[in-house]
């Protein structure tokens, strides 16, 4: 499955995970000048939620770039 | 909608933002790009039904749990949270865990040594073909129906929640799959299955967390749960809902109406072992680890994470009965899918986790639940179109069409197949548009085909004196007799009469008398004043001497029509209270073209002189969504069991039945000479010496672990 020539799973994921986090972020960041109309509001789920996702994502791409031993 | 009807639904769960969309886009967009990217790492028959026998231990984990870690099953067991409380936790527990570690530590070195392309196949190498035949025919009308089925109810789903509409979702859906199965075949199906499992825990986790924090902790939820239950669950308000194991001590004191016998031997048995040990979707991830070590301890994270999904399914279940309110505080109660008022004017027990989706989550986290949804919805049909095509490629078209094929005809057949399973699920998924209450069986069929399949094939690794004989007439015996079953709790003999209804139908205007007490207000009278209703079992009363109508058509004349608020019941000893549904009406009065809609029960109908009615009197012998309690109390040994009490002391008759009728037909037919049993059964398979490994790689440490959590757990939450 992680052959010498196939990219990684774990790195297709985190780039996805970092595009998501990113994405979740800048939202987060928007509710706080036009907040949804949902509960617990004011804990600001989304900008939280959109760091970890990122960090994860962005762990991800830095531990399984299939570039970096080549390069 | 007028705010001032009862129980009046939403008519959709959630909007969704640009942003939201733009998310799922992305998520489309990037599994088909890993498709197209994965093709060419599926160049052999080997690489592409097997993956290449390369996967690690931790793909093989995640993927293993993934592939049943479908839309269905969360949103399913979520659901039976709401239903049976805390019950639904076993599933994960005592209904998986020691299955799962039974399967690493006992079975995987049987199915690996032998390197079968599937569990049929193990059979036809145990047993001969008819075993593997009767169970890869089985198999592959499985996985086209559940596929099928899952297709349909993310089309259904997406159009409760979101307004999308069926087509759209099944095609668009559908042909993503295809392209990315067709192409790169189980490697597709596992990446994209490991991609889920992410997409899952970061779209689901968000909801337990804030939940909890909105009910004030642990301890103020389970009060609240017990304070709405008797609301919320009528029919058994004295049921402990917050225990595993306390109020197993008898039928009456759980939801599910099951004692611990059940959970322990139906449960945690027959069903969960057939379905982890022998459901070649779940086997199938781990057999194509690179090595043993890897597969064994690839199934044991499997376990491991698997006792982590409560979190994400159960809590959110429990957080229904205690969060989910109206706007006047009052408990929301959710119904069955199969009650007539779903959908119409109340939401249903699948809805609960997408209803707390709709409170929790705002733009962005929302798009990143929906595509969570998706995904696991779409990575269900892959895992199903994949192992369609493995085994009716190897266990169908192999040995009964084409022997002696290249294995690139086999690719290209494995191709084709994917492709015809995804086919066949569109034509069932369409199938369904017609015939929904096959949804509430299709997986109980599963259940019953799987727990017969675990009997053979434990027997035939554990036992060498099993011959091939006793074998196929187990599997087949075990497989009629759970169907028998299955079909003897759903039968009424003496007839069945469905309560008495009245549907009004489309367009009807219609004059609704309330009270009003406290913050509630109650609808105490229905009076139609114009337009058609549907009855069932409602006698209409004629002119003065003239019997009442109760099948037929009539309008009503001169005077107006009072039918009573409750009807005798020819079933049970009490009375029965009249169900009034209307789905889109229009109340007197309101301006042109507003419509309506409401339910209740209990309340009087008054059908004015002009209503049109189409009256029948309908008495039902056979309903796959109802249970005849008399019969049910043979098999579950109760008739306060429910549904899936019944499910799993069906499950364990059928693993009796199964392993009698193998050993008893064995001891009276010809066993296979040890020399055919060598790698197949226990005491003539010598183990690989896979060399010497770390101790943190030990499968042996971490089933240990995993146990030991598992019990730490069930004594936590006893």
């Amino acid at each position: 499955m992680e052959g010498e020539q196939q990219i990684p799973i774990w790195f297709f994921i985190g780039v996805l995970l970092t595009i998501y986090g990113i994405i979740i972020l800048g939202t987060g960041i928007y509710g706080l000048y036009d907040p949804p109309h949902v509960r617990l509001v004011e804990l600001h789920a989304g900008i939280w939620w959109g760091i970890l996702t990122t960090v994860i994502g962005v762990v991800y791409i830095r531990k399984f770039n299939p570039w970096k031993k080549q390069g | 909608m007028s705010s001032s009807l009862l129980f009046a639904a939403e008519s959709h769960l959630l909007t969704l933002a640009k942003v939201d969309i733009l998310i799922i886009a992305i998520y489309f967009a990037m599994v088909l790009f890993i498709g197209f990217y994965l093709r060419k790492f599926a160049g052999t028959g080997e690489d592409f039904f097997m993956a290449g026998r390369k996967m690690t231990a931790w793909i093989a984990g995640l993927s293993f749990i993934s592939a049943n870690l479908s839309s269905l099953e969360t949103m399913g067991w979520s659901a039976m949270a709401y239903q049976y409380g805390m019950l639904g936790a076993h599933a994960y527990l005592i209904g998986a865990i020691p299955a799962i570690l039974f399967l690493a530590v006992v079975m995987m070195p049987f199915y690996y040594i032998c390197k079968t392309h599937s569990v049929p196949g193990y059979l036809n190498l145990r047993y001969g073909e008819g075993s593997r035949c009767l169970a890869g025919v089985s198999f592959s009308c499985l996985t086209v129906l559940v596929s099928g089925a899952s297709m349909f109810a993310m089309a259904k789903i997406l159009h409760l929640l979101l307004g999308w509409d069926m087509n759209v979702s099944i095609w668009v859906s559908s042909v993503t799959v295809a392209i990315y199965v067709f192409l790169g075949g189980l490697i597709s199906a596992v990446f994209n299955e490991v991609i889920q499992f992410f997409l899952i825990w970061l779209g689901s986790l968000l909801i337990p967390i804030l939940g909890l924090i909105d009910a004030g902790g642990w301890t103020k939820m389970m009060a609240k749960i017990r304070a709405n239950v008797p609301i919320i669950h009528p029919t058994v308000p004295h049921a402990d809902f917050t225990s595993l194991w306390h109020n197993l001590g008898s039928f009456d004191t759980n939801p599910m109406g099951i004692d611990w016998f059940g959970m322990v031997f139906g449960l945690g048995l027959a069903v969960s072992f057939g379905y982890w040990c022998t459901d070649f979707l779940q086997v199938q991830r781990v057999i194509v680890a690179k090595n043993l070590r890897a597969a064994q301890n690839g199934t044991i994270i499997g376990a491991a994470l698997k006792l982590c999904v409560p979190l994400i399914v159960t809590i959110p279940g429990l957080m229904g009965l205690a969060l989910l309110t109206h706007h006047n505080g009052s408990p929301m109660v959710l119904v069955p899918e199969s009650d007539p008022r779903a959908g119409i004017t109340h939401q249903t027990f699948n809805d609960v986790l997408p209803l707390l989706m709709g409170r929790y989550l705002g733009p962005g986290l929302l798009g990143l639940g929906v595509t969570a949804m998706i995904a696991g919805f779409m990575s269900g049909m892959a895992g199903n179109a994949s192992a369609f095509a493995t085994v009716f490629t190897y266990d169908v078209y192999r040995p009964l069409l084409n022997r002696n094929a290249s294995d690139h005809h086999y690719l290209n057949m494995g191709r084709a197949c994917s492709v015809l399973g995804i086919l066949l699920s569109i034509g069932t998924a369409y199938m369904l548009f017609y015939f929904s209450n096959i949804l509430e069986f299709l997986q109980v069929l599963i259940f019953f085909f799987i727990v017969p399949l675990f009997g053979v094939v434990i027997l035939g690794m554990l036992w060498k004196r099993c011959t091939p004989a006793g074998g196929f007439w187990g599997f087949l015996i075990a497989i009629l007799v759970s169907m028998s079953m299955w079909g003897y709790v759903h039968s009424f003999p003496a007839g069945r009469h469905p309560p008495p209804r009245i549907d009004i139908e489309k367009g009807a205007v219609v004059t609704l008398e309330k009270v009003t007490d406290s913050a509630d207000e109650r609808i105490t009278k229905v009076i139609v004043e114009s337009g058609k209703v549907r009855t069932v079992n409602v006698p209409i009363p004629g002119t003065a001497g003239s019997q009442p109508l109760t099948s037929g058509k009539l309008v009503v004349k001169n005077a107006a029509v009072p039918l009573p608020a409750n009807y005798a019941d020819p079933d049970k000893p009490q009375q029965t209270a009249l169900r009034v549904l209307a789905p889109e009406i229009v109340l007197a009065g309101a301006e042109k073209g507003a419509t309506d809609k409401f339910g209740v029960e209990g309340v009087p109908v008054v059908l004015k002189p002009g209503v049109e009615v189409a009256a029948t009197a309908v008495v039902q012998y056979f309903n796959a969504a109802e249970f005849n309690t008399a019969h049910a109390k043979y098999i579950a040994r109760s008739e306060k069991a429910k549904p899936m009490a019944v499910n799993m002391y069906s499950g364990f008759w059928t693993l009796v039945v199964c392993l009698l009728v193998a050993i008893v037909v064995s001891l009276f037919t010809t066993p296979k000479p040890d020399h055919e049993l060598a790698n197949l059964v226990y005491g003539l398979t010598p183990l690989p010496d896979e060399g010497r490994c770390p101790w943190y790689e030990h499968p042996l440490l971490w089933a240990g672990v995993v146990g030991a959590v598992l019990i730490a757990v069930n004594i936590i939450f006893w």
